[in-house]
C-alpha cells in the first residue's frame, strides 16, 4: 500500500507544481513559445526552479542510498546517443505543444475543468500513443532495429544488488 | 517579491520536490507521458504505481479547481481539429522521443543528459515554429 500512497501525494505535489506554474492555462505555454509575440518568460522561471531542485536532490539522492524507499532499484536512462527517433519524436512533441500549449502533466491536472477542448485532445494523445505502437511494430516487422529507446531495455539500473 | 515571478517559481520548485520524491521512494523518473503511456500497455507488476501517481495527479487538480478556478482554462482559441492534431502529435512525439517536458525538460536536463538537452531543445524550438505560425500567421486562432 505504501507502494501506491507515496505515487499518489507524489502526484498532488506535481499538480501543485503545474498550477502554480501557471501551465495548467495553455496561453501560457503558447506565450513562452512565441519568442516574436508577446513572449511570457515565465515558464523560464518554472523550468529553472524544477531543474535547479531536481539536479541537487538527484545527486543527494542517488549519493546517500543504494536504492529507493519502496523498490529494489532505482530506474535511470543511461543512454547518451541522439537518434533519429530522438529528434523526430521530439520534434513531433513540440509541434503539437506549440499548436495549442497543452502537455502530458498540466493536462491531467486540468480534466477538473470538464473544458471540451481538453477532453478532445485527450483522445487525440491516447490516439497518438495508440498510432506510435504500431508505427513501432511495422519498424520493428520490416526488421528496422529495435533501438535501445524500448523502454525494457533502455532503463538500465543502477542498483546494489547488479545482478541484472 | 511580487507573484507574476514568485507563482512560477513556486511552481517550479513544486514540481522539482515530486521528481525528486519520486526518485526517493519509487527510483523513478516522473516523466508524465512515460508513465501514463505504460498504463496503455501495462505489464506486470507496473502498472499500480503509475495508475497511483496519474490519478494524483487527477485529483490534485480538482482539488485546486475547487479552491483556485481561475487558475485554469483554454485561453487560447484553436478548432476541435487543431486540438485534436495537437494531441495526436504530442501523443505520438513524446513516445516516439521518449520522453516529454516533465521527462527531458526537468528531470532529464537535472541529469545532464545530452539526449534530453538535446529534447529539449528540439521541442522547444518546433514548438516556437508551430506558435510563430498560429500566431503571427494566422492571428491566434486555428
Amino acid at each position: 500500500m505504501k507502494r501506491l500512497i507515496a505515487p499518489f501525494l507524489i502526484g498532488l505535489i506535481m499538480a501543485g507544481g503545474f498550477v502554480f506554474a501557471g501551465v495548467t492555462k495553455p496561453e501560457t505555454i503558447v506565450g513562452f513559445l512565441d519568442f516574436f509575440g508577446a513572449w511570457d518568460g515565465s515558464v523560464m522561471a518554472v523550468m529553472g526552479a524544477a531543474v535547479t531542485v531536481t539536479f541537487i536532490m538527484f545527486r543527494v539522492i542517488l549519493r546517500k542510498r543504494q536504492q529507493p524507499i519502496l523498490e529494489a532499484k532505482f530506474s535511470i536512462p543511461t543512454r547518451r546517443d541522439i537518434d533519429w527517433r530522438l529528434l523526430a519524436g521530439a520534434s513531433t512533441f513540440g509541434l503539437g505543444w506549440g499548436l495549442i500549449g497543452f502537455c502530458p502533466g498540466p493536462a491531467l491536472a486540468s480534466l477538473a475543468t470538464g473544458a471540451t477542448e481538453l477532453y478532445v485532445w485527450f483522445g487525440g494523445l491516447l490516439g497518438g500513443m495508440y498510432a506510435f505502437r504500431g508505427f513501432d511494430r511495422w519498424l520493428q516487422a520490416r526488421g528496422i532495429k529495435r533501438e535501445r529507446g524500448a523502454k525494457s531495455t533502455s532503463r538500465q539500473t543502477v542498483s546494489a544488488s547488479a545482478s541484472a | 517579491m511580487d507573484s507574476a515571478i514568485l507563482a512560477p517559481i513556486i511552481g517550479g520548485v513544486l514540481i522539482g520536490l515530486g521528481a525528486s520524491a519520486l526518485m526517493l521512494f519509487n527510483g523513478k523518473i516522473a516523466g508524465v507521458s512515460g508513465i501514463f503511456g505504460g498504463l496503455l500497455h501495462p505489464k506486470a507488476g507496473d502498472f499500480a504505481w503509475r495508475a497511483a501517481f496519474v490519478a494524483g495527479i487527477i485529483v490534485g487538480g480538482f482539488v485546486l479547481f475547487l479552491l483556485r478556478p481561475d487558475m485554469f482554462g483554454v485561453g487560447v482559441e484553436r478548432s476541435l481539429p487543431v486540438v485534436v492534431l495537437g494531441g495526436l502529435l504530442v501523443g505520438f512525439g513524446a513516445r516516439l522521443g521518449s520522453g516529454c517536458t516533465s521527462g527531458h525538460g526537468v528531470c532529464g536536463i537535472a541529469r545532464l543528459g545530452p539526449r534530453s538537452i538535446v529534447a529539449t531543445l528540439t521541442f522547444i524550438a518546433t514548438g516556437a515554429v508551430a506558435a510563430f505560425v498560429v500566431n503571427q500567421v494566422f492571428g491566434g486562432v486555428a
